[in-house]
């Protein structure tokens, strides 16, 4: 069995045990073995990969082939770069984070636990696929699962969140479909057959009319995901009524896959089109980071300004690739990571403030650093983190990202780059009014002088995230180079194409 | 081949029955009419076969064949829809076609 | 010289912080204070070592001091064989003024965490406060020995947050958190200047390098010289790059008008306010400038360092106004502290880089030194009094002479220091600057010499008001501080005495060469006479209990108000930040954001249910219908035929 297939093996597998399973103990004890085991092969992968690199210099390791469909050539293509490993072992940290976090779901344990570890499936799936089709039939996947996590297991307006978030990413990936469809109508350009895959596609010259008319088709279909400005408002309500483990997946790894497509397909296959359209997408970027981060500013909810910091953190991402610079490129995929990881910590920590408090309120909430002083911490540390604090991960992918950015020399990029920069400002303004109002001050409510300690669950929970976080962040360079050997193609594909 | 008379009188004949037939159909009200309508419709162009093959294959039996299916057919379906109707009838006391369409959507 | 012992110095106080941090439950607060105080020990022991050997022993090679470096790539921006290899690296860089800033700081640091054991006696959060003071001490060793732009950068983030936290210490109370809050958004305002200018330095220079940056070749000329190639209106790009960095410094320093968050910033507790926002932390900017001087110096002839100058001049004029009419003796001081800053930017502004005509750069630093000592003194004598009263106030204190005499004479020694008065160490290293800026320009002399009448006017105003004055009743008796206290203050305030008489000038100039320092009389003089009338008035104001003072305040009507309200630069700040950014950027963004970007959406769906809900009448249900549109499509469909066909 070769290192990746397992990837989609182990959690279908562990979902036909989940099946079988009778209550909540039942249930979590296989979802938390399961991503464990999904854990150990991100882990194992990383060393592989880091072997198999060592001799082996093309694209994509651990490359396998199958045909699936052969009308329409269509193949279970799969195989890694060092882009593709480093999310990969994100996702699983997450997934397990997640299980551990979900430690005490009452309602429906069984079905919960299947739906996420089917989200998880396309997730993987996604990142290891190098076929267009299959990629895009494992991102539906990843997608539809949301619609039932929130609208079952949600609070608040969930059905409604629900249906806005999945019309949305469904319309989103309509658009992109179209695009897919025409990159491979497309990719019999220089003669030879029609093909899905993404490497081969890559060596072809599409024409640039069809360049032009299908990447803002499929730029759009994944920035949906990606939450560009104005494509975000699914989020904050999305998140706002996804379950706490839920919210983490989706705002930890599901909106990465937006702006690994975007590279991975947008820009890599169709580099002349993404050349020609980059000023108007930029724009738009650089507005979202500006404008999420202001937004968040005036939020109550604490998942509404996490969701809004998403917006502002992740349109850093879509500035970053559409700068054309390979060091940006190389922050924006540790911008991924970070804002995964943080991300996925933030909303972990507000579910087990709603928990403990039942409420999201700022206003409602105040001094907790007194009476929930673990979380307290980890969440002031969070936050620091979050407004990139040299330390943790989210300095060094802000870094690449502006060092990048300001090696375009012309007017506009300086402008939009400065304009970029500023939100580390406003990023400050609205993480330590959340952190002075919630944390620091008087307690507000008298039921909060003494509430529920944290659990081992919830503590293990925090520390998979922390920890790399803080190594991303203390020793970036092996994660940096790894990302960096892997940009290689993109340079010689997109640059000087 | 019916002498005196040419296949345009008669497919006029069947014509004018047909778009009774369909004219029934739509505005009649009640079921059963609209059902007479159906035999109407079934009527005019079993008649329609029998003269076509008559006229311009009068070597070959097919259409007359085709009009005995029909006529088999219209039978089974009336026994069909009479019972529908009944049945209807029973339900909501009433075989008026506006009564009917809770069906809708 | 073999440096990897140095790595220790930042790294120990790294270690104390890590294992007070995770066990901050788990250790006695008794034995946490120890375990503080031990590394910082060390930690200073090692900086004397560093000290003794780069200045005595192997530091001057044919005369000149060198610059010793350490480092190790800590992340890679491009790859290692691409032309241009944008990096950073993680390192330890020695120099006079690194070494000389190691001593401050651990110094500084050490009396303070002594210090600290009294003071935060009994207090709930004692060891997570030992925890963050050495996580400061970390960071702030980490800033000095910096080897390029973005080491200093990060380090200058974490004091920045380790200041936040101990501003914030006291979290409970409101006024404390909105201190700290806007202590942090102000320097992190600053630092977007400063992150820009290093990002125009790392583009334009290709490299964050200090020594790469800062090369001066033995001629007297700066080897970087690209500077004038590209342009931006008007100016060299590296220029607006040193006034961007110059605007982080700002910042951290406290300089006009970015100063607003130090006066707001004594709500930590007093051994904080010592180390981090007197003697160490803010003199981070100056620091940074002098680091990169041979840069300010050369981009542009210095144009940036007339800036520098001036916005010192202006700040030390400006805060010490102020300190004249605040009634918080913390806030004195800190105003105090941002006039004395200035002094030590104006000093820079107005220095030269070779020989002699450097003195302004060994006065900055001299005086940063001297400062150090005395303004921490200052402060850890004032932390002693509000520990004794429970009071930060003038109008709750007067007459503790007699309760707290040990305290009385450190404070004595620290207000004669800052005065100027001869032979402490704030007249040495004052009159250099003095000196400095006459040679450069008179008219900031001017400014100086009235400054320094000022200072020593507040000063003893302060001296007076609290150890003589009025008899004040208290509830309970006042008495001196534990042992613990008193020591830190002996040991600064006999610092405070013979720093003066260290040969500054032979240890630490501009091109590290040396000379020989010697004191112009006329302007001792000139600047003693000035301090001196300035206690005098001092003296007569507030030595017994009088109303002339108030009478004095009187005269000058509007202008005091102004003054004790610091010219109104809070209300100005808060009317920016919350009627602008918060309510005309924030919320507007926050309408539209709900009102049209999503309404949009909304819109699409709601549209989509609408035409749907039109279309579905179509579906009525009703049998004949369909027939008939049936019947219709028919018969539409064969017209069509028959019109195409006949034609």
């Amino acid at each position: 069995m070769d290192i990746l297939s397992l990837f989609i093996i182990v959690p279908v597998l562990t979902i036909l045990a989940l099946v079988f399973t009778k209550g909540l103990q039942q249930a979590r004890i296989t979802a938390m073995v399961g991503s464990l085991i999904q854990l150990g092969m991100a882990s194992n992968l990383v060393i592989a990969y880091f072997k198999e690199r060592a001799v082996n210099d093309s694209i994509m390791l651990f490359t396998k082939d199958m045909i699936w469909f052969d009308h329409f050539n269509i193949h279970y293509a799969i195989g890694v770069d060092g882009i593709s490993v480093a999310l990969l072992g994100l996702t699983a940290i997450i997934v397990l984070a997640g299980v551990f976090i979900s430690w005490k779901m009452e309602d429906l344990p069984k079905e919960f636990f299947i739906s996420l570890l089917v989200l998880s499936t396309g997730v993987y799936g996604f990142f290891i696929s190098i076929d267009l089709f299959t990629m895009f039939v494992f991102y539906e996947i990843a997608v539809i699962p949301m619609y039932l996590l929130i609208g079952i297991w949600g609070s608040g307006p969930k059905e409604y969140s629900a249906m806005k978030l999945t019309l949305m990413l469904m319309g989103g990936s309509a658009v992109l479909l179209v695009g897919v469809l025409g990159i491979y109508f497309n990719s019999n350009a220089d003669g030879g057959a029609l093909t899905f895959n993404i490497l081969e596609i890559a060596k072809v010259h599409i024409p640039f009319a069809a360049q032009k008319l299908f990447f803002p088709l499929t730029f759009l279909g994944f920035a949906v995901l990606g939450a560009l400005f104005p494509f975000h408002t699914w989020s904050p309500d999305g998140h706002a009524s996804a379950p706490t483990a839920v919210s983490m997946l989706h705002a930890g790894v599901l909106m990465k896959l937006g702006g690994y497509g975007i590279f991975r397909i947008a820009m890599f296959l169709l580099p002349l089109g993404a050349m020609e359209w980059s000023w108007f997408f930029i724009i738009l970027a650089a507005i979202g980071v500006v404008y999420g981060a202001f937004g968040a500013v005036r939020q109550t909810d604490l998942k509404y300004i996490n969701a809004y910091a998403s917006v502002s953190h992740l349109g850093l991402v879509l500035f970053a690739l559409l700068t054309f610079n390979k060091i940006a490129w190389n922050g924006a995929i540790l911008q991924s990571l970070s804002h995964g990881l943080l991300t996925a910590l933030f909303f972990a920590l507000i579910g087990m403030i709603y928990g403990r408090t039942h409420t999201r309120d700022i206003n409602k909430l105040g001094g907790l650093m007194k009476t929930l002083p673990f979380i307290g911490a980890v969440y002031v540390i969070t936050g620091l983190a979050y407004l990139g604090l040299p330390g943790f991960s989210g300095f060094i992918a802000e870094m690449n990202i502006f060092v990048g950015a300001f090696e375009n020399p012309d007017m506009f990029h300086r402008v939009l780059t400065i304009l970029a920069v500023s939100s580390i400002v406003v990023t400050a303004v609205y993480i330590l009014r959340l952190v002075g109002k919630i944390m620091m001050g008087p307690i507000i409510d008298e039921h909060h002088h003494d509430l529920p300690k944290v659990t081992w669950y919830e503590k293990t929970g925090i520390l998979l995230l922390l920890i790399p976080i803080i190594g991303m962040g203390v020793a970036p360079i092996w994660l940096s180079d790894m990302i960096m050997a892997s940009l290689q193609p993109f340079i010689q594909g997109v640059l000087t194409h | 081949m019916i002498s005196g008379i040419s296949i345009y009188e008669i497919f006029t004949l069947t014509s004018i029955l047909f778009f009774i037939g369909i004219y029934g159909f739509i505005t009649r009200k009640n079921l059963i009419s609209i059902l007479i309508s159906i035999e109407l419709l079934l009527n005019a162009s079993a008649v329609n076969f029998v003269i076509i093959n008559k006229y311009m294959y009068p070597d070959a039996l097919q259409g007359v064949y085709f009009s005995i299916f029909i006529i088999a057919v219209a039978a089974a379906e009336t026994a069909l829809a009479v019972a529908i109707i009944i049945n209807l009838y029973r339900q909501i006391s009433s075989v008026e076609a506006k009564d009917t369409e809770i069906m809708k959507y | 010289m073999n440096l990897s012992y140095l790595l220790l110095i930042p790294l120990i106080p790294l270690a104390v912080f890590l294992l007070l941090g995770i066990f901050n439950t788990q250790i006695k607060p008794a034995v946490s204070g120890y375990i503080g105080v031990l590394g910082l020990a060390t930690s200073t022991a090692l900086s004397y070592y560093a000290a003794f050997q780069y200045f005595f022993v192997s530091g001057k090679v044919d005369g000149v001091y060198q610059t010793f470096v350490e480092k190790v790539v800590w992340m890679n921006f491009t790859e290692t064989s691409s032309l241009k290899y944008l990096h950073i690296d993680m390192g330890i860089l020695i120099d006079p003024i690194s070494v000389m800033m190691l001593i401050v700081v651990s110094t500084i640091s050490l009396m303070v965490h002594i210090y600290s054991r009294g003071y935060m006696k009994g207090d709930d959060g004692y060891t997570k406060f030992f925890a963050y003071l050495s996580l400061f001490s970390f960071s702030m060793l980490g800033l000095v020995l910096a080897t390029n732009l973005f080491q200093i950068y990060m380090f200058w983030e974490l004091v920045g947050v380790s200041s936040f936290l101990l501003i914030g210490f006291y979290y409970t109370k409101p006024s404390a958190v909105a201190a700290a809050k806007k202590a942090f958004i102000v320097t992190r305002f600053a630092d977007l200047g400063f992150l820009i200018g290093i990002l125009i330095i790392g583009y334009y220079a290709g490299t964050f390098d200090f020594q790469t940056l800062n090369a001066v070749n033995p001629e007297g000329e700066a080897l970087l010289l690209n500077w004038a190639s590209t342009t931006f209106m008007g100016m060299s790009v590296f220029t607006w790059a040193l006034i961007l960095i110059f605007m982080g410094g700002a910042g951290k320093s406290a300089m006009f008008p970015l100063h607003i968050w130090l006066p707001d910033a004594m709500e930590g507790p007093t051994p904080v306010s010592a180390l981090i926002h007197a003697a160490t932390m803010v003199v981070a900017g100056v620091y940074l400038v002098a680091r990169l001087f041979p840069m300010y110096y050369f981009v542009e002839e210095g144009f940036v360092l007339n800036i520098v100058a001036y916005v010192g001049a202006f700040s030390s004029l400006f805060a010490a106004v102020i300190a004249i009419t605040q009634t918080d003796i913390k806030r004195v001081l800190a105003f105090s502290t941002m006039s004395q800053i200035g002094y030590m930017m104006l000093a820079l502004g107005v220095s030269s880089y070779k020989g002699e005509e450097g003195v302004g750069y060994m006065a900055s630093m001299f005086h940063l030194f001297t400062h150090a000592m005395f303004k921490a003194l200052l402060f850890l004598g004032a932390g002693s009094v509000i520990h004794a009263v429970h009071s930060n106030y003038l109008k709750d204190m007067g007459g503790l002479r007699k309760y707290m005499p040990i305290t009385n004479i450190t404070f004595l020694i620290a207000a004669l220091a800052i005065a100027g008065v001869p032979p402490f160490a704030g007249f040495w290293s004052k009159d250099e600057i003095l000196v400095a800026a006459f040679e450069k320009n008179e008219f900031l002399y001017f400014i100086g010499l009235f400054v320094a009448g000022l200072t020593a006017f507040y000063m003893f105003r302060l001296y007076f008001g609290i150890f003589w004055g009025k008899e004040t009743e208290y509830t309970h008796t006042p008495h001196e501080a534990p042992i613990s206290m008193t020591f830190p203050l002996l040991f600064l305030a006999f610092m405070s005495i013979i720093a003066g008489f260290i040969p500054f000038s032979e240890f630490i100039t501009a091109d590290k060469v040396g000379f020989e320092g010697h004191l112009n009389y006329t302007m001792a003089a000139l600047a003693v006479g000035t301090g001196l009338f300035g206690i005098i008035l001092a003296w007569i104001f507030y030595k017994k209990e009088n109303d002339l003072a108030e009478k004095f305040a009187h005269s000058f009507g509007m202008f005091y108000k102004w003054t004790y309200n610091k010219f109104y630069f809070d209300e100005i700040y808060i009317f920016v930040t919350k009627k602008i950014v918060f309510n005309l950027v924030a919320a507007p963004i926050a309408y539209f954001d709900k009102k049209y970007v999503d309404g949009t959406m909304e819109g699409i769906g709601n549209k989509t249910v609408w035409i749907s809900r039109k279309i579905k009448g179509v579906q009525s249900g009703k049998l004949q219908d369909y027939a008939f549109s049936f019947v219709g499509g028919v018969v539409i469909i064969a017209l069509v035929f028959i019109y195409l066909w006949t034609n």
